[in-house]
């Protein structure tokens, strides 16, 4: 079982999950340069936080086209699991690997902060070591984390429970109040159809490392290490 | 024989999705007193040259840039211009 995490230029969490899956996970980790295509050797692709390409244009609109990407479309179509945090969830809507985008926040401020995040379901390897509806807390910190898709999306991905992560209150109460950026339905965080792509705001990654005094993140990290390894 | 073009570019937020920024611009310009001032929307301008067959293969080409990349379709509607610079031969 193996993690890749994928490096842009400006990209700044890849090492961040690196320490947490080789440092306190144990588990097999390399990093991918953006100009390589042979990934066949890794069983989960992790594209991290941090500003790809500037964020020029739009956020994840030019490391879209970077040679790495075709091999990560064809990794999640074999149905291999992709992990992408922040910048990582803005470039896998610009690759259509995920419906919808991430636009402005709506009070216009970079957010960095702790938030409440309520877990929607727990039937997916991403999720499966926490418990239904629980409150985890998670940081956030982006400019551009305000989730957007027409009325139609938004149904089908509600309709379809794709919906994993949501902006709550401490009690779990999802309302506005509790949405830090303006995103529909308060979405943290979404998988595709079959589950094995997930996009998310928040970074588990920073809440793993108890020294962090954060560790609701990690158990994110070890339901799909779980996994993995009954499989293999 | 190819032909220049230069294509000014607008991307646009699509009228469905929420411009904070708009807003924000909106409330200052009212407080500088232009009472009247409503709807402020703000977008992306791009300007290119490019070097094409003829007009009709230097929109298709700009309307592919624009699917492709410059414009992010489900947030943003683009339009284009295009002008004529110089004809050169061969």
């Amino acid at each position: 079982m193996k993690f890749g995490i994928i490096v842009f230029p400006g990209s700044n969490c890849d090492r961040d999950v690196a320490t947490v899956t080789q440092g306190l996970l144990n588990a097999p980790t390399r990093m991918v340069w953006h100009q390589e295509t042979a990934l066949s050797d890794i069983d989960t692709i992790v594209i991290p936080g941090g500003f790809s390409y500037g964020d020029y244009l739009r956020c994840g609109a030019i490391a879209r086209f970077s040679p790495v990407i075709k091999s990560i479309v064809e990794h999640a179509n074999r149905g291999k699991y992709v992990l992408g945090i922040c910048n990582g969830f803005q470039v896998l809507t610009e690759v259509g690997l995920l419906p919808g985008a991430l636009i402005g926040n709506r009070d216009l401020h970079f957010i960095c902060d702790r938030v409440p995040v309520r877990v929607e379901r727990t039937d997916l390897p991403w999720t499966q070591n926490y418990t239904s509806r629980q409150v985890i807390t998670l940081p956030i910190a982006h400019g551009e984390g305000r989730y957007y898709a027409d009325e139609d999306t938004i149904k089908s991905l509600e309709d379809n429970g794709q919906v994993l992560f949501r902006y709550c209150s401490t009690t779990g109460e999802v309302n506005e109040a509790s949405n830090p950026n303006g995103s529909l339905d308060n979405i943290a965080g979404i998988v595709n159809q079959p589950g094995n792509v997930l996009g998310m705001m928040p970074h588990p990654e920073r809440a793993s490392d108890p020294m962090l005094r954060a560790t609701d993140g990690k158990l994110l990290f070890e339901g799909l290490l779980g996994v993995l390894d009954a499989i293999a | 024989m190819s032909h220049k073009y230069k294509s000014q570019i607008y991307v646009t937020l699509r009228p469905s999705v929420l411009d904070p920024a708009g807003v924000a611009v909106e409330s200052g310009l009212k407080q500088l007193g232009y009472k009247g001032v409503e709807g402020v929307r703000i977008g992306k301008y791009i300007e290119l040259t490019l070097t094409a067959a003829n007009e009709a293969e230097a929109k298709q080409q700009l309307d592919q840039m624009c699917d492709r990349l410059l414009a992010n379709p489900v947030i943003e509607n683009y339009c284009f211009e295009l002008t004529e610079l110089t004809v050169s031969v061969e």
